[in-house]
């Protein structure tokens, strides 16, 4: 349990999506001019996330792997399908964006007229691919870890992408150089908020 | 008109050149800025991440303009990136076998070429309406822009931050505080946000020369 919580900590705040790995800029960048549209995008985030990082571990644990296909009998012992992941990954994560689509229009329109365009722009979306690719190389050692992870980093990804709309919003009323003006005053603020979630981990510097 | 002049008529030179300024992928279009920064704290994973990129998107795009007529539209999605998941597993089995060291530090990243907004943005854009040639020309355009910006900022980052170029040294040893000297590695320039305020400023220095490109 104490493993879990540092895990959902841990890909909050030290392993942020965003501040540390840069992943789900496009979208981070494009869609973060009001706070309402990033909560709704960061919404649909976390739940694609806690749907895709699971069932790919399954697939991961249970296809893939170097021996994972030993289930099916002592000859498949030595089948590794590893170099399929990234396919498979990505078809997967196309697949349940899809499905996630589906119902959220069948049961709740009103989130859908919400989420739009977002829901479908998902599966593209680096921080969902880059989830389940971490969680493969970090190698967690049973579902609940993968969905822990899968669901913190979604909540990080969010924490993120409202922070720094909300801080868009006010920055509309300062005084910015007019060639740094939205793209180049935008990445420069989230350099600063990175800064602010480094002093999460006690800030570590490697020099080699 | 031979094959040879076509190929580097006026049209096509554009092509590739136009996404170093006006259309420059990351400083202007701000796509694909996901996967890579991580990559330029150092100069030769960045050089080879922005290869890699160069490949897949030239290549994607020449696929998938020769398939553009026989793709459904409602499924082109999928096809797509199956067609770009196909090539970054090639370009990623390539790095294994050649250059073992520096995929090992690309990690998950060479992976994460598959959701590079470059990528899906040039088909999307460019290669669904046009020819597989000019498709070709424009996605090693785009690729090479991309490729130059990480270039930038992993220059900036190694030096200032490890005092090295190519893992070479170029800020003399003697010149450290702990030998004597006065000169001290900025910490900063080798983690994440370095890499973002970089970027800042490197727009900004676009956008200075090139007045159009300011946002109202």
């Amino acid at each position: 349990m104490e493993n879990l919580i540092g895990i959902f900590v841990q890909s909050i705040f030290i392993n942020n999506m965003i501040f540390a790995y840069f992943l789900g800029m496009c979208s981070f960048l494009a869609v973060s001019k009001k706070v309402s549209t990033a909560l709704g995008l960061g919404a649909a985030v976390v739940f694609v996330l806690l749907i895709t990082v699971p069932v790919n571990y399954l697939i991961n644990k249970y296809l893939l792997q170097a021996g994972a296909l030993s289930w099916l009998g002592e000859q498949y012992n030595d089948v590794d399908l590893g170099f399929l992941s990234f396919i498979i990954f990505i078809a997967v994560i196309a697949w349940i964006v899809q499905v996630v689509e589906m119902i959220v229009e069948k049961f709740t329109p009103t989130l859908y007229n919400q989420l739009g365009i977002f829901l479908p722009l998902i599966a593209v979306n680096c921080a969902v691919l880059g989830a389940s690719l971490f969680m493969q190389e970090r190698e967690y050692s049973t579902v609940a870890e993968a969905t822990v992870f899968g669901f913190g980093s979604g909540i990080g990804w969010l924490l993120g992408i409202v922070g720094i709309a909300a801080i868009r919003e006010k920055m509309a009323y300062s005084k910015v150089p007019p060639a740094l003006k939205g793209l180049g005053i935008t990445f420069i603020v989230t350099g600063l908020m990175a800064i602010a979630f480094m002093s999460f981990s006690g800030i570590e510097i490697k020099i080699d | 008109m031979s094959e040879k002049e076509s190929l580097f008529s006026e049209k096509n030179i554009k092509l590739f050149t136009d996404p170093f300024n006006n259309g420059n992928p990351i400083t202007v279009l701000v796509l694909g800025i996901c996967s890579a920064l991580a990559v330029t704290v150092k100069l030769q994973p960045a050089i080879v991440m922005g290869l890699s990129v160069t490949i897949v998107t030239g290549f994607a795009s020449f696929i998938i303009s020769l398939l553009r007529n026989t793709i459904p539209n409602r499924i082109r999605i999928i096809v797509q990136l199956v067609v770009v998941a196909a090539l970054v597993i090639l370009v990623d089995q390539i790095l294994k076998a050649y250059v073992y060291d520096v995929s090992k530090q690309l990690s998950v990243f060479v992976g994460l070429i598959i959701t590079n907004c470059i990528i899906m943005g040039r088909i999307e854009a460019f290669a669904l309406g046009n020819k597989p040639l000019p498709s070709l020309i424009d996605g090693l355009g785009n690729g090479a822009a991309y490729g130059m910006i990480l270039v930038i900022v992993a220059f900036c980052r190694e030096l200032l931050g490890s005092g090295t170029l190519f893992g070479i040294r170029i800020v003399p040893e003697s010149f450290y505080v702990k030998a004597g000297g006065f000169y001290e590695n900025n910490g900063m320039m080798v983690l994440p946000p370095a890499a973002l305020i970089i970027l800042g400023v490197i727009i900004w220095v676009h956008r200075s020369v090139n007045k159009k490109l300011i946002e109202k």
